[in-house]
């Protein structure tokens, strides 16, 4: 157990450095308040990620009121299991099957933008690169041998990292050069991914609009507290001399 | 008017209301000059309450299960009326509980209010600060996330330092070899349980508070001072009965207060990951460890002197009793002092350094607790170690040594 503790405190180090690293991470830029945005988001989630990937925190209908959806419109084109409405965005796919299959289970993902931040989302998205040497035939810049296929290749097309040589064999990433293009132009395929990135955010939070909106209103209430409270504390204290 | 007169006489009787009001509220003689830092201990009393009462609504919802915890503080969050509210006054109200007893604490600091006769006052306060930390720590492991499972990790595996008894005492606290559901349900009891306990270390501190009297900006003891005010004649001149003139004060600070709280819980409960950290909104992971391991950033001045203390033959022991030194050391604070003065208001230039210097120290620990260890910042954090301890070990001497200024008579404005 002591040997332990060196363990962490030693091992920590370097491996912060490693992995917090020169990534650079493009700005999101998302827009919580754009429900069509979301809408979008929630359609490229549903449709490219909730096979494998679960939102098990998200029920369908309070989507539904979040994304200004009817319950009909959610239940005929973003559900297409037989889930009912009130249920969360759960999978079929078995864990221990995927883990199998990845190597790795693929993570749950009603939180992902809290633990990992949206710019993370947005790049890890578009980074996916050509690799022959991986199982799925791609790496991903940001997240080094992912286990995750590229699951928005038809949208993207295929891309190739290029990196800079550097001495003793390190390598630095320095841009992408597309090999096929996809079903979108960059730009399209940029903005879609904005829309999911932006979508991610709102089920890691779906209340964070309301707290937002609510919050004026409290904070306004007690600044008007405060200034009666400052006024009788002045009002008692003229006797004090 | 008769009724009421006549039903509170049935009570006096038999339960002494009207005197406890009287002694502790109407007829408490405080200080007529508290400043800005006397808001903090009826604001800490605040935070307290805000902290049991939305943890017993948390807990309705809660799970204490390995399996369910994680899930349960999500299912808080989205499917609880009120339920993410409720959970970001407790989160946000856990990092308000430490700001507002490190403010209470430094302004006990600075104006001598640890010294004679308030020793046992500062002890219990001194006592109640380690309960806090105790509540805190328990309290982290419940969201059962990657930081709560390996920062509790890495704590318990402290007492596994300790010659001979620590691996049995580690893994008795833990009742497993590793952090697991056995933890975590002990952990949510004692959790439960010991704010409770703050609760009455609270009451005992104010019955000692009102036994020896407020401790002022000036350090003066109006208790020895001339007697009686417009109340009473024989309340010190330089005292006001706490109700109504505290209590309306205090009100203003509780407003103050409330809208910086309100202000974090509706616009930045993360607080740029210090409040609610990243890495915890991963569910725990016994088998992947996070790249870095950092406690939450009330712990973290002395988890940096825990690192920055080097092993001696493959031990973390030393750097173990260090880190308990620098939070015990302050029980001792009342007998470091030597000034022949209380207030840093008629202390030295050396005292009032070396003060400026502890706070730097402390924060800049506070940082580094926070940061993965390289060669500089362990350097760094053993620089402000050896300074954290010398400001309290060279205490008797440079508050001995130092000329003060004389003190007024009464208290000023």
């Amino acid at each position: 157990m002591k040997k332990l503790i060196f363990a962490f405190l030693l091992a920590v180090a370097p491996m912060a450095g490693m992995a917090s690293g020169d990534v650079h991470l493009d700005d999101a830029d998302i827009d919580l308040g754009d429900q069509a945005s979301l809408q979008r988001g929630a359609r490229l989630f549903v449709n490219y990620c909730l096979s494998c990937h679960s939102a098990r925190f998200e029920r369908y209908n309070r989507m539904a009121r979040d994304l200004g959806l009817t319950k009909e419109e959610v239940t005929k084109n973003l559900m297409f299991a037989s889930e009912k409405i009130g249920d969360t965005m759960t999978i079929a796919m078995k864990p221990e099957h995927s883990a199998k299959w990845f190597g790795k289970t693929p993570p749950d993902l009603s939180v992902v933008t809290r633990a990992r931040g949206v710019d993370w989302i947005y790049t890890y998205l578009r980074s996916f690169y050509l690799d022959p040497s991986r199982p799925f035939g791609v790496n991903n810049t940001v997240f080094k041998d992912v286990g995750m296929p590229d699951a928005l290749e038809e949208l993207q097309g295929t891309q190739r990292a290029v990196f800079q040589e550097h001495e003793e064999g390190h390598k630095v990433f320095e841009k992408f050069e597309q090999v096929k293009p996809g079903l979108m132009s960059p730009e399209e395929f940029d903005s879609a991914v904005r829309d999911l990135t932006a979508f991610l955010a709102y089920v890691g939070e779906p209340i964070q609009m309301e707290r937002k909106r609510l919050g004026v209103w409290v904070l306004l209430f007690i600044a008007i507290f405060w200034v009666l409270a400052y006024f009788l504390k002045k009002e008692y204290w003229k006797d004090v001399h | 008017m008769g009724m009421m007169k006549s039903m509170m006489n049935w009570i006096d009787e038999r339960y002494p209301l009207t005197k406890v009001w009287n002694e502790h509220l109407a007829q408490y003689y405080a200080p007529k000059n508290f400043n800005f830092w006397y808001y903090f201990g009826s604001l800490a009393m605040l935070v307290l309450v805000n902290q049991i009462l939305t943890g017993v609504w948390l807990a309705m919802d809660y799970k204490p299960d390995a399996d369910l915890a994680f899930g349960s503080v999500e299912y808080i969050m989205r499917d609880v009326d009120w339920g993410w509210l409720i959970r970001y006054m407790h989160s946000t109200g856990a990092s308000a509980f430490f700001i507002v007893i490190y403010l209470h604490m430094f302004r006990g600091l600075i104006y001598g209010s640890y010294r004679k006769p308030r020793e046992l006052l500062w002890i219990i306060g001194v006592i109640i600060y380690l309960a806090m930390m105790a509540t805190g720590f328990f309290g982290y492991l419940l969201p059962w996330g990657q930081m709560s499972y390996w920062g509790a990790q890495v704590i318990v595996n402290l007492f596994s330092a300790i010659p001979v008894i620590g691996d049995d005492l580690s893994v008795w606290i833990r009742g497993d070899y590793v952090i697991s559901d056995a933890t975590l349900n002990r952990f949510f009891a004692l959790h439960f349980l010991l704010p409770f306990i703050l609760a009455a270390l609270v009451f005992v501190h104010i019955v000692a508070l009102h036994k020896v009297g407020s401790n002022n900006p000036d350090g003066i003891e109006i208790k020895k001072g001339p007697k009686g005010n417009r109340w009473s004649d024989t309340a010190p001149a330089d005292g006001i009965p706490f109700h109504p003139y505290y209590s309306v004060k205090d009100i203003v600070g509780v407003a103050g207060f409330l809208f910086l709280f309100a202000a974090v819980i509706f616009y930045a409960p993360e607080m740029g990951g210090y409040f609610l950290e990243h890495p915890n909104f991963q569910p725990a992971n016994p088998i992947q460890t996070p790249e870095h391991i950092a406690p939450v950033w009330y712990f973290t001045p002395f988890y940096a002197i825990l690192r920055a203390v080097p092993s001696m033959g493959g031990s973390a022991l030393p750097g173990v009793i260090a880190m308990f030194a620098s939070i015990l050391v302050f029980f001792f604070l009342p007998w470091l002092d030597r000034s022949p003065v209380k207030s840093i208001r008629y202390k030295g230039p050396v005292f009032k350094f070396m003060i400026g210097m502890f706070v730097v120290v402390f924060l800049v620990l506070g940082y580094l607790g926070t940061q993965p260890a390289t060669p500089g910042k362990t350097l760094l954090a053993q620089i402000c170690t050896t300074l954290y301890f010398a400001f309290f070990i060279l205490m008797p001497i440079y508050s001995k040594l130092e000329k003060t200024k004389p003190v007024p008579e009464r208290v000023t404005e």
